[in-house]
């Protein structure tokens, strides 16, 4: 795994879970790797992981079975889903709406944008 | 774990090194040692070892003065120097004289080690590169299983792919009882595996703190335009831009960028100690 320069690493290795999670790749109820096994793949600290696993315990996307390890929630999946929904809302939507703003755009007008967009993405479903 | 108290000392009369320096580190981190060259970092290594002397004040490592060197004392601690002298004999025969003197030496890893550096160890440690030594340096240091390990400049003499393999090996190396320290000017290596960030310069500790308090209290981005944002601790301008310290609002989740950190310590250290204290 790459690490950016921008975000704290903790940050970085719980975007790094959540994808494994939506990718399906850890699935849900399933045990993840121990936090030193991860810290030895990723290289990095095995208190950072520490940190990232409290994270995600608190939003409920990871749970902490005593003396086992940690396991990927049941409804992980709708959890991040709502995690990153309010990190979009709060880090990504103000400079977007500051654009909207500074070029006068009304949301009214981005619409056919947006349907459009859906369209040659998703081909009009959701993911 | 690690308690050094008033610490005084120099190499020759009137050019003290360390004037009343204290320190604290405990278990279960990577501190990471910076300063400038010459700052008296693998002086301090070499106190906290016992290998040199203080003129006042003393080191205590797990209760033990570092400068009793009692046998007790001496086979918890390992310190990998910057500059070494390996025997002229084969790895088996050194590890045969050696790890006697570490009663939780642990002669599987150490060659699982090895055999992760590609290491022959049938091969004579004269016959072996600089870099090639560290690596057996290296791996013999992990598998003593001190409970304090110090590494003086570890990654120099690495080559690319070793300097990945050795993270690895601390990544794994860290555990609660255990109080790893790291000297180093190349902290791109190992900025990922050190959680606390100790600075020396100028005869005393002028900075320690952990990573996530750092996190927690500063904000570390790179902006167009300084005018653009408030207070500015530190900023460091090229032509892509200015790399900036600036104290944490309370939202921002920056990577501590510690060649930055470093810098900003070394001239602007009040303001940046007031944020801390």
């Amino acid at each position: 795994m790459e690490f950016k320069d921008t975000q704290a690493i903790y940050l970085q290795i719980a975007d790094y879970i959540c994808e494994q999670v939506l990718l399906n790749k850890w699935p849900p109820e399933e045990r993840i790797p121990s936090v030193r096994e991860l810290a030895v793949a990723l290289e990095v600290n095995p208190n950072t992981v520490m940190r990232t696993c409290e994270l995600l315990q608190q939003q409920e996307i990871i749970q902490n079975k005593r003396g086992i390890g940690y396991f990927i929630s049941p409804d992980a999946v709708k959890k991040i889903r709502e995690y990153k929904k309010e990190a979009f809302i709060n880090n990504e939507l103000p400079s977007f709406f500051r654009n909207l703003y500074l070029l006068g755009i009304t949301l009214d007008e981005l619409k056919p944008h947006f349907e459009k967009f859906k369209k040659s993405k998703f081909n009009g479903h959701e993911n | 774990m690690i308690n050094i108290q008033s610490l005084t000392f120099s190499y020759r009369k009137n050019k003290p090194l360390f004037q009343n320096l204290n320190l604290r580190l405990e278990a279960g981190h990577v501190y990471g040692l910076l300063g400038k060259n010459g700052a008296g970092k693998s002086t301090l290594l070499k106190q906290i070892a016992g290998l040199i002397f203080p003129d006042q004040g003393f080191c205590e490592v797990n209760g033990h003065i570092s400068a009793k060197r009692q046998p007790s004392f001496l086979q918890d601690i390992f310190l990998v120097p910057e500059e070494f002298y390996l025997p002229g004999i084969k790895v088996q025969t050194y590890v045969s004289i050696y790890a006697p003197f570490y009663p939780n030496f642990d002669h599987n890893t150490f060659f699982a080690y090895l055999k992760e550096f590609n290491i022959p160890d049938g091969q004579n440690l004269t016959e072996m590169s600089y870099g090639q030594k560290k690596k057996v340096l290296i791996s013999f240091a992990l598998a003593t299983n001190t409970k304090v390990l110090i590494m003086d400049e570890p990654t120099n003499g690495l080559d690319i792919p070793s300097k990945s393999q050795f993270r690895k090996l601390i990544a794994s190396a860290l555990s609660d009882d255990k109080c790893i320290i790291i000297s180093t000017h190349q902290v791109r290596d190992l900025d990922n595996l050190i959680d606390s960030i100790v600075i020396i310069d100028n005869h005393q500790i002028v900075f320690k703190e952990d990573v996530q308090t750092v996190t927690d209290k500063l904000s570390f981005k790179t902006v167009n335009r300084l005018e653009d944002i408030g207070t500015v601790l530190f900023a460091d301008s090229s032509i892509k831009g200015h790399h900036v310290i600036t104290p944490n609002n309370g939202y921002d989740h920056s990577k501590v960028d510690m060649e930055l950190l470093f810098n900003a310590v070394l001239t602007n250290q009040k303001p940046i100690q007031e944020i801390f204290n």
